[in-house]
This record gives C-alpha cells, structure tokens and sequence, in this order.
C-alpha cells in the first residue's frame, strides 16, 4: 500500500488547496443491472438501450446520503430525473479517487467537497456526448438540441431519449471542455431531495454485510487476543470440532476462527475453544499508566501556527489562566458489527461488505493471502454505520484469510463484545490552554497544546515529528488575539487508535471553546458576547454564533433550572456555532434542546444537511454524556451497550436547525456539529453550576468529582 | 427436532436446535435477512420482531418460544412499502445507515397495535430499546405520529 500512503500524504498537504477534474477515464466493468446493452460514456454514468440509467456513487452509504447526494451532482447537468435513475457503488477504480484524501475513500466529510465540480463536468459530458450522437444522426447543428429529462429534442420535433443515443455517444471521444450550469439554473443541487436509499431501508431488503450471501457459504466467528495485538501460541480445539455444525477450527493471524455451518453453531463452537496467547506489550497498558505517559510525553513538540509573541504578551499581561482538559478513549459502535464475506478461489479472492476505503482493503486483502491486488474484486455493500471504523480492514483481511484456509466461501461476523473489544479507538486527548488577559479581560495571548496519539501514524505511516494534519483540526481559533501559539505532542500510547467521527475537532474544540468560556468568566462577561467582541475580521463566524444565539434566545430568561451553553467551530470548512440548554439533578444532565446555526456555503441535498446536523449531535452526546472506554491490563473493559451506553430517544433532545444561505464552496457536514457538543454543553453545566468540568465524559462522576 | 411457528402469516418449520435463538433461525436458516444482530443481549433492538403482536428481542428469544406461535419481521409491513408506518418513514427520510430501522419499526407497529394516539412519552417508552447510532431519533417521533394519524383516519 506504499502508493496509497505516498499518494495519501502528498494530498493531505493539499488538503483544501483545490480538487483535480479527471472524469474521462473509463470504469472498471461494474457489476450493474439494467435490461438490454449497457453504454459506459464515462465512469460514472451506464446508459441501457431501455433508458435504464445508472449513476455511479464512489463514495460509501454509511448514512451520511451520498447514495443521493452523488447522483443528484450528475443528474444536474446529466440532465435526468433524480427519481427515474438507479444507483450503484463504485467498484474499485484510480478515477474513483477521492482527491482531497487521495485514496478511494470515504471519509472525513469530504463527499460532497471532492465531487462538487468533478461529478458535474461528469455529467455534462456526457450529455455533450449525447448531443453530440444526436447531431450526428439527423445531421443538425448541435447547438441547436436540447438535452434534458433522459432525451434529446431538436428542431421539427426531433427527438431521441438517452438509451437511443448511448450506443453512438459512448463511441465519441469525451470532451474536454463542457460548460457548466450557472448555479442559479440548478433544478436538482440545493433542492431538498428524499433519499433515494429510504425505500429498500423500511422494507428489510437493502442488503448490508451481515446480508451477503454467496453458494456454498459458510460462517465464521473468530476468537482474538483480549489484548489487542496478542497472538496466538497454542490452541486446542478438540471439543469445539467435535461439535454440531462445525466445519473446521483455523489460525490466523489475529487468531482461531471457528467455521460452521451457521453463525449460532460457529460462535457456539467458539465458546470451547481454548487458546493459550502471547499477549505482547499491550498487556502492560492500563488507563492510568495511560494517562501518566500522555501527561509526562517527552517527545518533541511540533509546531502548528504561531501567531505574534505568545510568550512576551504572557508576560506582560495584567492575569494570566491555564487549564488542561481531558478527553478519554472512545469506540466507534457501528450498529452492524463488523464483518465481511470473502471467496478464495484458483488464485483470485472476491471479498464484499461494509468498506469505507476500498483501496485500502483491495491491497491489504492481497497482501494477507498472497495475491496481487489486480486479483481482489472489492464489492461494497450499505453499512451499518462507519464513523471511521471501517476505514480500517482487518475484519475483509481476516474473511479472507479464513476462506482461503477453509477453501470455502466465509462469512465472518463480530459479536458486539468482539466489536467493543476490538475496535481501533479514538486516542485519549490532553490539552494544556494558557492566555494572558489585558485589564478589561481581552485576551492578548493564548496557547495551545494537544497532547495525543497519531492516528496518521498508524494508519498511513506518517513519518513521526511531521505534523498530523488531522490532529490540528480546529486547533487554530477564528478569535482576533494577537499572539498564539499551536502545538501538538504525538505521543504513541501504545493502543491502537483510529479516526472516529470529527476526528480531532471534538478534542481540540471542547478544550478551545471551554477555556474561552472561562477567560470570559474571567473577564466578567457575557461568554457570547465575549465571543463576538473577538470575530470583527471573521464575518462567517460571527455570523453563524449571533444566528445561534438569537435562535435561542441568548440573554433573554430561562426557566427555572434550565442553563444555556454556546460553542463555534470551522472544520471541514463548515462554519458553525451551537447553543445547548440543559438542566442538572444530581450530577445527572439533561439536554433539552440545541441550537444549530451552520454556514457550509452551497449545499447539495439541504435535508440530508439538517440530518448529519442531527445525527451528529446525537453521535457526540453519547460521547458526552456517558461513553468512556477504559482499559485494565492492555483488555478493554467495555463489553457491549450496557457498560458502553449510547443514548436513547428519551435523551435524544430537540434541535432547531439554521442553514446559513451562500454562494461559498461546499463545506463538509458529515461531522462538525459532533465536535460542539461537548463544549456547548459543559459550557451550559457551567452556566448551571459554577462548575468547570475538564474531563470528558460529562459523567455524574466526572462532575462530581470537578 | 424441530419447530413450527407462523411466520409472516406462513406456516413454517425449521430444523435449529431448540435453544437457537429466533434471531439466526429467521435470518441464516429461513433466509430473510430484514431483521438484524446488533448486540445479541437484547440491548440494542436490532433484532426487535413481533411474537404473537408484542415486540421481542430476536437474539434473545429461543426458537423454542416460537413454537405454534405468530412471528412478524420487518418483511410483514409491507413489499411495496404501503403500511402506514413505512409511508411515514420515507415522508419524514427517517433512515440514515438504515440498520436499526427494521427494528424500529417493529417496535413503533406494536406499540401503535395498542395505542392509536401516543404522546411523546408513550413513543420514548415503547421506542427505548431501539438504539440509532445515527440518531434518527426525532424523525422516528415524528414518523410514529404521522403513520398514527394516518391510521386513526383508516
């Protein structure tokens, strides 16, 4: 995977620097279904002979809505009804790259921002093409034609739909140059737009991993190290082969998979298996070593932006604050357990299921069983969720591994205890904040440093001491203080870590958005206000935190009990600002409502905005108000929903959602809102109780404890 | 041994050993694969089917439990996506992964077997086993209203 990770990091240094347009390819053969001869003018449309049409997403429907969300692009200048055309999943294909992650990938609320005007060029060229087919065969100038609703027209009543046109348009050389509709002519971008996924998704027939089913396949559950990298050194089997249904017991890599001929035998089977581990240096992590190593790190700061003299204006400042904060480890808790199925087969593997980074799992899948990635077919299903965890690929890599050894198809399936134990967790976060105040309490000087581990690191082999993009998200405050500094410490503690959700936004944005609400306390004021007095060159930030207060009714009575709390935030170059309103009975909170004012310029599908706004807030709550892996002996104390809790509809509070009108490049918004809900509320418990929790979860004990 | 039960309004028997939980009878041996593992200790919903109109957990329940009785998935709403409830979810665009919705689903058409008109506190009720991790959670309020008002019309 050496090019994915060149490729990875050249990109991530480009991140936000401008997309690459490289549409003309044509795509690897897909496996689509439609009557009559299927045309491919590019890689991202298949028109059949019946007018069939069939937009191609690259990106994976985890629930964020690009199933709907990439099609509407292309039908905008394809010029079809959003509701006439079929979907599919991209196989794997250089031209599905995702340009501002560099790998087929789907992640970091980059859907939309990388497909904005590729997606569209995709679809106007090949209505060109059709037009252009269509000019040929009645010998008429192009110009003359119009394309839209799947046919051409043209003058004396010609006309033609698409399906007519395809075979010849898909034999013309792609254009070059199309010319793009003027935004103010979009009939499908920015019009809210039902899913076109909801159908098969209330009926039980949208077909996710756990669903796939292949001839001949059979089932397997695999036991793993409790600690996490351990491996194998014997194991006995003798009582679970003799058991009902059990085909075969195999060791691979990351541990004794059990296969049957159901997933109940094979997990039955599973339980009488005994296997003696090498449980490796995880063994010796705990949470409180944890902890001490990420206090006491020695390595090298590395710098993310400097701003002025930080250190002079500390000095000579007329009150000084520091704080440190805490955000502990997290699992993701996709609700489909992962899984895959895998067909190893007379030298080639098929593998399909739940995939965020297709690459990724093409090329580890090979590397594991011995294939040339050429050799591995990549299927992508819906998942149940993805949040980060399936970027990663060690549950297609073992599916693989365990067909190969069986020589059979396999379906590989996680419990939720395997899910909670071993998941690839958001790292554990310290930050050490200082500012400087002037006599009226402004601040003049402010530092920052994150204490954690690199995911980028791991997952790309990102060279230790170069900075991590990824945590210097949100690090940098929009606030007009004249000296800052920025700093990050990578700090491997050992456990294996992963992008979770928003990434580092939540962790740097609930130690940047609390501690400025505690220099306004500092200071006296009024923590919006204080806010706004701060952001007269951020026109876009200002915007969305007086929308959000407004809506709230900032300043205005509360009833009795209830506290408000507010936080801004730009990541993925989406502005926005959330107010929560709470109330606390013993230690206990309650959120009731929140606020949502986001400026993310122009929008695709503006009801798929409001639910990832949704949908967000509820993923970051449950982070908030109660979710905390710890480990004790390198094993993950957690099991499953009871002791990693996630929040129910009773918890779930009402939220008021504003979209900000703009003509602005898309922002991403798959995940910002995560971020400020940590904050916004422990602002709030603040506000409630004069309390300034600096540990998250906001937990009755974290509280308590305060 | 086996076990024959209604399922879907069709009388089916099925070969599991007894202590197999309805869950995996319903989606490995018969094959309809609507209904989901989610947590396998009756904590999440997933799995959530209806057994004899009262919603259970599919992973917790032995196929045993089922014996003579009716057992409904999502699969009963409706093909063609008429019952009330999924008209709903698809006017509200309540699913987002869509892997907790058949549960939901299930959950939300006992309760309103019972209840014609619930307020919010009857839907978090009947609603509080059934885990989202998108957090569709205030579409599903939603959602149970709209079909509830449609039925009261029917």
């Amino acid at each position: 995977m050496t090019t994915t990770r060149r490729d990875f990091l050249k990109v991530t240094a480009l991140v936000g620097g401008g997309l690459t347009l490289g549409v003309s390819l044509p795509g690897a053969v897909s496996n689509v279904q439609a009557a009559g001869t299927l045309h491919t003018p590019n890689a991202w449309v298949h028109i059949a002979d019946d007018n069939t049409i069939t937009l191609i997403s690259a990106r994976s429907e985890m629930g964020q809505g690009v199933y709907t969300s990439m099609p509407m692009l292309i039908a905008e200048e394809l010029g079809v009804d959003i509701r006439k055309i079929k979907v599919e999943i991209a196989p794997v294909g250089e031209v599905y790259t995702n340009a501002l992650l560099g790998g087929q990938l789907t992640g970091g609320s980059t859907s939309v921002r990388d497909g904005w005007e590729k997606l569209r060029v995709a679809g106007a060229q090949v209505r060109t093409m059709l037009v252009t087919a269509a000019a040929q065969k009645w010998n008429v100038d192009a110009a003359t034609l119009k394309a839209g609703d799947g046919k051409v027209t043209g003058p004396g009543g010609r006309k033609a739909t698409y399906g007519e046109l395809a075979d010849a348009a898909s034999k013309l050389p792609v254009p070059k140059d199309v010319v793009l509709k003027d935004p103010k002519d979009f009939k499908i971008i920015g019009k809210p737009t039902k899913r076109l996924d909801t159908p098969r998704k209330v009926n039980g027939t949208a077909v996710f991993g756990i669903d796939v089913k292949l001839p001949g396949m059979v089932y397997a559950s695999l036991e793993q190290c409790p600690v996490i990298g351990g491996k194998v050194v014997s194991f006995d089997a003798s009582k679970a082969k003799a058991m009902l249904g059990v085909i075969d017991v195999v060791q691979i890599r990351d541990g004794v998979a059990v296969v049957a001929d159901s997933y109940w035998h094979a997990k039955k089977a599973r339980e009488a298996v005994t296997v003696t581990w090498d449980e490796g240096a995880g063994a010796a992590i705990d949470n409180a070593s944890m902890m001490d190593g990420i206090r006491n790190a020695k390595d090298a700061p590395t710098p993310i932006k400097k701003t002025g003299d930080a250190d002079a204006a500390m000095k000579s400042a007329a009150k000084t604050m520091q704080a440190e904060y805490w955000s502990p480890l997290l699992a993701h808790a996709t609700m489909e357990p992962q899984n895959f199925t895998a067909d190893y087969k007379d030298g080639k593997c098929l593998v399909i299921g739940p995939a965020q980074f297709q690459q990724g799992t093409q090329g580890n899948v090979a590397a594991a069983v011995g294939l040339k990635p050429e050799d591995v077919t990549v299927q992508t299903t819906f998942l149940g969720g993805g949040f980060g965890r399936r970027l990663e690929y060690d549950f297609a890599v073992q599916a693989a591994q365990i067909s190969k050894a069986v020589g059979k198809p396999v379906k590989l399936l996680w419990s939720r205890e395997d899910d909670t134990t071993h998941d690839f967790y958001r790292p554990m976060a310290f930050h050490r904040m200082a500012a400087g105040l002037d006599a009226a309490g402004k601040p003049v000087a402010l530092t920052f440093q994150l204490t954690s581990q690199s995911v980028t690191q791991r997952a790309f082999g990102l060279p230790k001491g170069t900075l991590d993009p990824f945590m210097a998200e949100a690090a940098v405050v929009g606030y007009d203080i004249p000296n800052m500094t920025q700093e990050l410490i990578e700090h491997d503690s050992g456990l294996r870590v992963g992008y979770w959700r928003s990434v580092s936004h939540a962790l740097n944005a609930f130690a940047n958005e609390s501690f400025i609400d505690e220099l306004a306390a500092a200071a006296g004021k009024d923590p919006y206000q204080y806010r706004l007095a701060l952001l007269d060159k951020q026109p876009r930030f200002a915007n969305v935190l007086k929308i959000a207060a407004t809506k709230a009714g900032w300043g205005k009575p509360l009833a009795p009990g209830r506290s408000r709390g507010i936080a801004l935030m730009e990541g993925y170059d989406t502005y926005m600002a959330q107010v929560a309103e709470i109330s606390v009975k013993d230690n206990e909170i309650t959120v009731h409502k929140m606020w949502v004012a986001a400026d993310l310029g122009r929008m695709v599908n503006p009801d798929t905005v409001e639910a990832q706004i949704e949908s967000s807030i509820a993923f970051g709550l449950s982070s908030v108000l109660g979710s905390e892996i710890t480990l004790d002996k390198g094993r993950v104390q957690q099991t499953n929903f009871h002791d990693y809790p996630v929040i129910r509809m009773s918890q779930m509070p009402r939220i008021d959602v504003t979209l900000v009108k703009s003509t602005e490049k898309p922002g991403g918004i798959g995940e910002p809102a995560t971020a400020l809900v940590g904050p916004a509320v422990a602002n709030a418990l603040f506000a409630a109780t004069g309390k300034r929790v600096r540990k998250l979860p906001l937990s009755p004990d974290n509280i308590k404890s305060a | 041994m086996t076990t024959s039960f209604n399922l879907n309004g069709k009388q089916v028997t099925v070969k599991a050993e007894p202590d197999t939980p309805l869950l995996w009878v319903i989606r490995d041996e018969i094959g309809l694969t609507g209904t989901k593992f989610g947590c396998g200790m009756a904590l999440c919903g997933a799995c959530t089917v209806q057994l004899d109109g009262a919603p259970i957990r599919s992973c917790q329940t032995p196929v045993s439990a089922a014996a003579g009785k009716k057992v409904a998935t999502v699969e009963s709403l409706s093909k063609d996506n008429s019952h009330p409830l999924q008209k709903a979810w698809i006017a509200h665009d309540v699913p987002q992964c869509g892997y907790c919705q058949s549960g939901q689903l299930m959950s939300a058409a006992a309760l309103l077997r019972t209840n014609k008109n619930p307020s919010d506190a009857d839907i978090e009720n009947a609603m509080s086993g059934n885990i989202c991790r998108c957090g569709t959670y205030n579409r599903i309020r939603a959602a149970i209203k709209s079909a509830a008002a449609e039925m009261r019309k029917a």
